[in-house]
């Protein structure tokens, strides 16, 4: 099974109520438990999209995300790989609660061997960063909340 | 053969590609528009990836985002399907450059066939019999244009050569008009192809639409699969295909078929091709070769028992033929009818929500679509939402087994143009068969 396939359902896990999952994709199955400690209740998962609870995660490409904080949502103009830095190592182009001018690179998207250097559109502070570096994205995809100033 | 498969296309044919790669163990990646989220393969593909906007400029036709999608998917191969990028040489090109298979044959085949002057020059040279013409594209002096014309004879037909498919055509029928159409047909062609060369041809004036199915190993191997007569035509697009074609004789195919073959071996063709005729008094003439996968391939699957899609990609895999001309056998008839969601008067779209959608069935009935009820037929795309196929033992068969399917058939929420199926598998000149190319546009008429 594919490790980034796995590592999303870890994130679906984590980021969800789901006590227990496991999937089964032809003679390949994986099970993801969450260890509780004994004494907290399940938080009632009020807040959280219906979608999440209502359906298998199917095997796509984007896993539902938990709820975001206020803000623009800065989505992917492209499909490619996403980058926080200009280069493996280097320092990334913005960390949370970074205030941003427009026209500052968030990071890099790239797509057939070119970095396409996506930029802000609004001034703010990053509330969210939503993609793990070097995970592949879709166009659309969120990839940054920036509150407005 | 390929792990893993990106279907650069949607609707139908993705779900038709989806199925053969299934068939044949590769993983599947469907790329898709922001507006074809609850397509029915992208659903069922093992990964989807959403490449842009509903617009297909920002999204199958964006190349780039396409090659992108198969990159991050580490997938082998990307099969265009038809339309969109199917026919684009410079997309096999970076398709192939960016270490990829492209599923269809060579770059430099594409571009040859894709300017339609060139094509037709080719093929003569591989005594393909050809519709007489300019042999060549026509350039300004209007009076050489008019002695060229003269010499074909009128009524005349303008192409433009990066047109095909029906598109960048103007028919004249007397010298005087001729000046005006060639001037039109050529800035129509500049805009919608970028290339304003344009070239004569002899209207015919009865003629069917006959193509010729062939399959090829790119090493020089090649066999045809028969013919379809897809001569039921509005404004250039198909309405109903069959095959085997009504009237053709076994020596007559046998005879067209080894001129294509032999076109294949001449020109090195690899995959699936189909060479367009003109077919009048007996005689063939060659129109243009579709270097990709056609819509109307499920009436030669019916007849000979192939799976052209999956052949396709075995061909793409390095697997060569896997059968020989003499494996090839043509049994009963079959029959296509393409559903749109078009006004049935008008002919305008009409996109919107399939409240119920139901399929007919029974033996020798055969489905291809991806709409579900529920399934909402966005705005962007043709108006195709599907094919209804039947095959019967014979062609009478056939059109009873039709009359029956779409007798079934039901979609509600949208207009199509099932009534105008069911009128024409009742018109008395179709079941008789052998009608011409315009004979849809003159029973509308009426």
């Amino acid at each position: 099974m594919d490790i980034r396939k796995v590592k999303k359902l870890i994130e679906l896990v984590e980021n969800s109520d789901i006590d227990e999952l496991e999937i089964r994709e032809a003679e390949e199955c994986v099970r993801i438990s969450r260890r509780r400690a004994p004494e907290a209740a399940a938080p009632a998962p009020a807040h959280l999209p219906a979608s999440v609870l209502a359906s298998a995660p199917a095997p796509a490409a984007v896993p539902p995300e938990a709820t975001l904080p206020e803000g623009h949502v800065v989505t992917s103009p492209m499909v490619g790989t996403y980058y926080q830095s200009s280069s493996p190592g280097a320092k990334p182009f913005v960390t949370l609660g970074q205030p941003v001018q427009p026209g500052d690179t968030l990071c890099i998207i790239e797509a057939m061997k070119i970095l396409n250097q996506i930029e802000a559109d609004r001034a703010g502070i990053v509330r969210a960063m939503l993609i793990e570096d070097g995970h592949p994205v879709e166009f659309g995809q969120p990839l940054f909340v920036i509150e407005p100033a | 053969m390929f792990d893993k498969l990106v279907i650069a296309n949607r609707g139908e044919i993705a779900l038709r590609i989806l199925r053969a790669c299934r068939e044949l163990d590769i993983r599947t990646v469907a790329v898709h528009s922001t507006a074809d989220r609850d397509l029915k393969h992208v659903r069922l593909a093992d990964e989807s990836v959403c490449i842009g906007p509903p617009a297909s400029a920002g999204s199958y036709l964006n190349i780039p985002a396409v090659l992108s999608a198969a990159e991050v998917t580490d997938a082998s191969a990307i099969h265009p399907g038809y339309g969109f990028l199917s026919e684009n040489a410079d997309f096999a090109e970076r398709v192939e450059s960016s270490g990829f298979v492209f599923i269809g044959p060579r770059p430099d085949t594409i571009r040859l066939m894709g300017d339609k002057v060139c094509a037709i020059a080719q093929m003569k040279r591989a005594r393909v019999p050809c519709v007489p013409g300019s042999d060549g594209p026509l350039g300004d002096d209007l009076a050489e244009n008019q002695r060229i014309a003269r010499a074909i004879g009128f009524p005349v037909i303008v192409k433009a050569a990066g047109g095909g498919g029906g598109r960048g055509m103007r028919v004249v029928h007397t010298e005087a008009a001729l000046g005006n159409s060639i001037a039109l047909t050529r800035s129509e062609a500049g805009a919608a192809f970028g290339n304003d060369m344009v070239y004569l041809e002899k209207f015919l004036e009865h003629p069917r639409h006959v193509e010729v199915q062939v399959l090829a190993d790119g090493e020089g191997h090649a066999l045809h699969l028969g013919e379809r007569d897809c001569s039921m035509q509005r404004r250039h697009q198909k309405v109903i295909e069959e095959a085997p074609a009504p009237g053709i004789d076994a020596a007559t195919r046998e005879r067209i078929g080894a001129v294509c073959v032999r076109a294949c071996e001449v020109i090195g063709y690899r995959g699936a091709g189909t060479f367009e005729f003109l077919f009048e008094d007996g005689e063939f003439y060659f129109i243009e070769m579709n270097t990709r996968l056609q819509v109307e391939h499920p009436v030669t699957e019916m007849i000979t028992g192939v799976d052209i899609v999956k052949e396709q990609i075995r061909i793409a895999a390095g697997g060569g033929l896997g059968f020989t001309q003499r494996d090839v056998h043509i049994r009963g008839h079959a029959v296509e009818c393409r559903i749109n969601a078009e006004d049935p008067h008008s002919f305008a779209p009409s996109p919107g929500r399939i409240t119920m959608f139901h399929p007919p069935g029974g033996p020798g009935v055969r489905v291809d679509t991806h709409v579900y009820s529920g399934y909402t037929v966005p705005p962007y795309y043709d108006s195709m939402i599907g094919k209804l196929i039947v095959h019967g033992d014979d062609r009478a068969a056939a059109l009873a087994r039709m009359r029956s399917a779409l007798s079934e058939i039901v979609i509600e929420g949208i207009r199509t143009n099932i009534n105008l199926h069911r009128e024409l598998c009742r018109d008395a000149a179709f079941l008789e068969g052998g009608t011409d190319i315009h004979f849809l546009e003159r029973k509308l008429a009426q």
